[in-house]
């Protein structure tokens, strides 16, 4: 098994308060992995971290084949991040964002140009290539938003609550382009306030004040704690948190 | 009289190209009803809210709140509406308790007049109550804005996604609060894109792009879904859902948690043989429900 992300007791102090407490585990290449826990819980602190953009106060974490404390820059080359919030140019076209994130990710210019026509090929975007994305709806919106995420064929596509607000449809056909991505090798690390979208990953951990309280497939934290469905499993893990 | 009266509300942003935000919505909310506004994001929620708590003028339609136009009344609706928007609009450089004092003042009244009504949630965030509201967490924000907007004892309160963004077990326990308030007989007027969250309702609306797609109580939107609807389950789900969506005998199929949701064209025996799945007629969910009207839109 091919191993892309790696912790061993990682931990985050800021000042006296540790937000990330030893937090130590495996995602394999390829899979779908949810990265859940209540608000406050340290997700974004060490997701921060796995990204390359927060130094860890010790511990150890390989993302990607480098070390996030030592070759951060080399981490951010390899992985691919969507924010919650929408943050490509609404004023450049479907075309030029994704010229400019190819630009940034050093890739080919011939590559670019063919990547383009796939992408707008595969997304139906035919039409709206020299639109200006901010006239798109915010389902397309989205869409490019990951297809931009992953245009440089990250190892690892890091997701931070992708799906927010979105229609039930939109939503649904958001998760098949997760699942196509990780069948071309792309690992999915998915933060999400959906129970049900934590069932569509193959493997969740779910952090408690700092800690990783419970990690594993859906199917088995079901059975563990005797839950109907993954909201009562969480709901019985975050219930015991301390700090709020 | 209703609490709130919508009759033919539309709303456009100017732009190129211009935004349909609302298009002729109508409805009405009861006093003492706990009403639910259920759509995605651009479904015209935010648009609703702004216009029933006079911030914003509709293109056309009239609306009431409490019996009062909101367009010539604006007034008297602001002193007798509580308005949470979607965005955390509290001091962020004053304290908990500064922030708290500060509305009750605005509205004549004292934190120790309506204490009672904010009582179970203030006591939640009392222990900070020196701290600058900026420096909340997520949940506790959301209980400060609570508190602020109830603090003078609205007729109507106006709770604009208040639990998006939010952890599920800091959702239910702001549902918890909400629900605690039906004895007060406040009108509460609540939106959310958490399907999940519509069967707290006593009633509601379901939104998309504008426009009302249906409008009840949950159990009877629910009961009109009037095609057997089927959980299936295979050890790989998503190659189940492919081959599925190939097969004629489909008349829907989506993924839905740990299961697939799968509504056929027939027999569902004759569309099961030969695969390796289990199957169970389920009853369907709001979001079912949703995902249906959403097709017939």
């Amino acid at each position: 098994m091919n191993i892309v992300i790696q912790t061993e007791n990682l931990s985050k102090y800021f000042g006296d308060f540790l937000a990330v407490d030893n937090i130590s585990f495996e995602v394999a290449k390829g899979e779908i992995f949810g990265f859940l826990g209540a608000n406050g819980a340290g997700k974004t602190t060490a997701m921060r971290m796995l990204c390359g953009l927060l130094s860890p106060s010790s511990g150890k974490g390989i993302v990607a084949g480098f070390d996030i404390s030592k070759q951060a820059n080399d981490v951010k080359k390899n992985i691919g991040y969507m924010s919650q919030k929408f943050s490509l140019y609404e004023d450049l076209t479907v075309k030029e964002n994704l010229r400019l994130f190819g630009g940034i990710y050093a890739m080919r210019v011939k590559d670019i140009q063919s990547k383009t026509l796939k992408v707008c090929k595969d997304l139906d975007l035919n039409y709206a290539k020299d639109l200006l994305v901010g006239s798109l709806p915010l389902g397309v919106k989205q869409k490019l938003s990951f297809a931009t995420a992953i245009f440089h064929h990250p190892q690892i596509v890091f997701l931070d609550e992708p799906t927010g607000g979105v229609d039930p449809v939109a939503r649904r056909k958001f998760w098949e382009m997760i699942y196509q991505a990780s069948q071309q090798g792309i690992t999915a690390f998915v933060t999400t306030h959906y129970m049900d979208e934590a069932e569509y990953c193959q493997r969740v951990s779910i952090m408690v004040d700092g800690r990783i309280e419970a990690l594993d497939t859906p199917n088995n934290l079901r059975k563990a704690l005797d839950a109907q469905n993954m909201d009562e499993v969480f709901h019985a893990l975050a219930r015991k948190a301390q700090r709020s | 009289m209703n609490a709130i009266s919508v009759r033919k509300i539309a709303k456009t942003y100017a732009g190129k190209p211009p935004i349909l935000a609302l298009k002729d919505i109508s409805f009405d909310v009861k006093k003492g009803e706990l009403f639910g506004l259920i759509g995605p994001d651009g479904s015209g929620k935010t648009s609703l809210f702004r216009i029933l708590t006079t911030v914003l003028l509709a293109d056309a339609g009239t609306a009431q709140v409490e019996g009062l136009d909101v367009v010539k009344d604006f007034k008297k609706i602001r002193t007798m509406v509580g308005y949470m928007p979607g965005k955390f609009s509290l001091y962020q450089d004053l304290s908990v308790e500064e922030n708290l004092t500060f509305f009750a003042n605005v509205f004549n009244t004292s934190i120790e007049e309506n204490y009672h009504l904010i009582k179970d949630i203030y006591v939640q965030i009392a222990p900070f109550k020196d701290r600058k509201a900026g420096k909340l967490s997520g949940g506790m924000k959301q209980k400060l804005a609570l508190c602020c907007a109830l603090i003078h004892k609205p007729k109507v309160l106006f709770l604009d996604e208040p639990t998006t963004g939010v952890d599920p077990v800091s959702r239910s326990e702001f549902w918890e609060m909400l629900k605690k308030l039906k004895p007060e007989g406040i009108t509460i007027l609540v939106s959310t894109p958490y399907m999940d969250e519509a069967v707290l309702c006593d009633r509601i609306a379901m939104m998309q792009e504008g426009k009302i797609l249906s409008i009840d109580t949950p159990q009877l939107i629910v009961a009109q879904y009037d095609k057997p609807l089927y959980a299936i389950k295979a050890s790989n789900n998503y190659l189940l859902l492919q081959t599925l969506r190939q097969d004629p005998l489909v008349d829907s199929c989506y993924m839905f948690g740990e299961f697939l949701h799968l509504r056929p064209k027939g027999d569902i025996a004759l569309l099961m043989k030969g695969l390796n799945a289990s199957c169970s007629q389920i009853e369907p969910s709001i979001e079912d429900c949703f995902i249906e009207l959403m097709k017939l839109s």
